[in-house]
């Protein structure tokens, strides 16, 4: 593309993204205070007394270990597509994608 | 910096564990709830719904800041890195409290994710005290140290939970956070009087009392063995535990601690009425 | 007998190791059940935690394995942090060596989201841009626009129809055909998962990188329209400031 050809398509993205953008009101803040929480918490109290999570594991590399993925991942086949992730930059740039 | 505390302390009434499917009722109607305690370690995020919460409801309740991973009782030096987000936290909240449990739960870098007892002896006063030390000046305010639940005893112990605690407090000047279903949950499992721990306790170093549920399971030799579960309401023994320690603290802030199987909100606040009456009788 | 908490700790992640010998029932017998119960707290509490974190990667492989599977990944990977918000950074890559899992390929791309979204939901408050910022730019400079974007703001490559996969377990839908990177971002306080082609995932990546529109463009194939991906921005409030 040239720079005028640039300079024109990119002003018509910036119109119709900001044309297609909805005005709608805001809702106030304490109403949006109360919601889903997906926070992860500590908490101090003890967990149900005894079972096996605390006193057996299984050793995947040896023959102990009998499950299978078996939730919804059984009922849809789902192959890798497209570009390869390479595609997208240098690991350096990458660095902001992994939460540290 | 928010303004959490109009009171230099908490007040002598029931408080509730926060928990943020709750902010609404509390918004509507508190019902006898006169303060708040939340975990530390759920408000080191950087922002988002988590400390907008706290902000609105730091306008209307003191606030208790309650630690569940300082590792106090650890044999590695205290996690700066943690005790410099606390400090963040206390900064920006200001809390009428902070407290902290006696017990471990990091080593060698790995955090457990529990409260792990101790052994008292004299090695075990000094580390902790030192710990306790340390934070008090990081923090730059008084903390209180809780009483943990005990499943077991260590055989180098030779000292009582009470005479340990008290000797804590006069070299630390650290207040102290009662747990009294902790008191009656160690004194089964480890076959003591209840009552008389409290007779032994320096309960005049007491800021604030924990209440909460326990599950009951029992060990090899088919002794009873409670599990501090915070998962069910408060028994009558351990009611009458309280009543029998407000009879010689006097008033204190009660707060009740429900952590797994978080009911209605409708729920903690029959609790907190009868954790408010216990305090009426005393008036 | 000292117990020290090398020992102690030691035992409770192993479930092999008998207690520690100088821990007592209260009749003075060595306590086994007792200590199982810190053995339990610390299992229980971590796969817990686990669960919490990662609901989507737990669906797909079934509770069963997911338990198991972080009964693994509990023992390898302690937390290091007392902060539980943020347990479980090393999972994408424990499930891309993991074994069993191997017949679900995909499974890290969803853990590497799941993070991202508790990492979103955490992150710092800012203020976005406003959209007309951006049509008060000369058209002569825009290609020289960079963008700061939103704290909460993360992009997750995949060769996966990852957002499709993560909707679908969340609350329903279809699996796309196509590879879908996700898109999170927190428009308010709830974190959003869109779905971006390869080309705008290409483009977003140069944006975050500091990449200037004209330059962040060229990631894009020739006729790339960056009005929809402009438009997704701008309305998940993911920009936070434009310099020309």
């Amino acid at each position: 593309m040239s720079k005028t050809t640039t300079t024109l398509a990119l002003a018509a993205s910036v119109a119709t993204a900001i044309a297609g953008l909805s005005t709608a009101a805001h809702a106030q803040e304490n109403e949006k205070c109360f919601g889903i929480s997906l926070a992860g918490e500590n908490d101090c109290a003890a967990g149900p007394g005894t079972t096996c999570a605390g006193t057996s594991t299984v050793d995947y590399q040896g023959n102990a270990w009998t499950f299978v993925p078996a939730g919804t991942c059984e009922t849809t086949t789902i192959e890798a597509m497209g570009d390869s992730p390479e595609r997208m930059g240098s690991l350096t740039e990458l660095d902001r994608d992994i939460p540290a | 910096m928010l303004d959490a505390t109009r009171h230099p302390s908490l007040p002598n009434r029931p408080g509730v564990g926060y928990k943020a499917q709750h902010f609404n009722d509390i918004m509507k109607d508190a019902g006898p709830v006169g303060w708040l305690e939340i975990h530390a370690e759920n408000y080191m995020g950087m922002g988002g719904r988590p400390l907008a919460q706290l902000r609105h409801l730091s306008e209307q309740f003191p606030f208790s800041v309650h630690g569940v991973g300082l590792s106090i009782g650890g044999e590695g030096r205290l996690d700066a890195d943690h005790l410099a987000r606390l400090k963040t936290l206390c900064d920006w909240l200001n809390p009428a409290s902070f407290s902290e449990h006696l017990a471990w739960s990091t080593h060698e870098s790995a955090f457990l994710n529990d409260l792990l007892p101790l052994p008292y002896t004299a090695a075990t006063v000094t580390r902790v005290a030192d710990h306790i030390d340390e934070v008090q000046s990081v923090l730059g305010r008084q903390m209180l140290l809780e009483n943990p639940s005990s499943y077991l005893a260590f055989a180098e112990s030779d000292m009582s939970e009470t005479d340990f605690l008290s000797e804590i407090v006069t070299r630390t000047g650290c207040g102290l956070l009662l747990d009294v279903n902790n008191v009656f949950v160690s004194a089964v499992n480890l076959g003591y009087s209840p009552q008389g721990y409290i007779d032994d306790y320096p309960l005049n170093a007491v800021k604030e009392i924990h209440l909460g549920g326990h599950d009951e399971d029992e060990d090899e030799t088919g002794a009873p063995m409670l599990i501090d579960s915070h998962g069910a309401e408060v028994v009558d023994p351990v009611w009458a535990l309280l009543d029998y320690t407000l009879a010689k603290s006097g008033p204190k802030p009660l707060l009740i601690e429900w952590d797994t199987d978080v009911p209605e909100w409708s729920v903690l606040v029959e609790e907190t009425k009868r954790a408010d009456a216990a305090l009426s009788v005393l008036a | 007998m000292i117990t020290t908490q090398t020992e102690f700790r030691t035992a409770l992640l192993d479930p092999a190791s008998p207690p520690p010998e100088g821990v007592r029932n209260p009749d003075g017998v060595q306590a086994i059940k007792r200590f199982d119960v810190y053995r339990n707290n610390v299992a229980v509490s971590l796969t817990d935690a686990l669960g919490a974190a990662f609901p989507v990667v737990a669906k797909l492989v079934g509770d069963d394995f997911f338990r198991a599977m972080a009964g693994v990944y509990l023992r390898a990977h302690p937390p290091t942090s007392p902060v539980m918000m943020f347990y479980g950074e090393e999972m994408p890559e424990f499930l891309a060596g993991f074994g069993p899992a191997q017949s679900v390929p995909y499974l890290p791309d969803v853990a590497r989201l799941e993070l991202a979204l508790r990492h979103s939901y955490h992150a710092s408050d800012a203020t976005p841009i406003a959209a007309d910022a951006l049509a008060q730019i000369a058209p002569d400079s825009l290609p020289q626009v960079t963008f700061a974007f939103a704290p909460s703001v993360y992009l997750i490559p995949s060769r996966y129809p990852l957002q499709s996969i993560w909707a679908a377990n969340t609350s329903g839908g279809d699996i796309a055909k196509v590879a879908q990177p996700a898109l999170v971002t927190r428009p308010e306080f709830d974190p959003m998962v869109d779905a971006l082609t390869q080309e705008q995932a290409a483009v977003t990546q140069a944006l975050i990188g500091g990449q200037p529109l004209g330059q962040a463009l060229q990631s894009g194939d020739a006729g790339f329209d960056l009005g929809p991906l402009l438009g997704l921005l701008l309305s998940r409030n993911a920009l936070i400031s434009l310099k020309t």
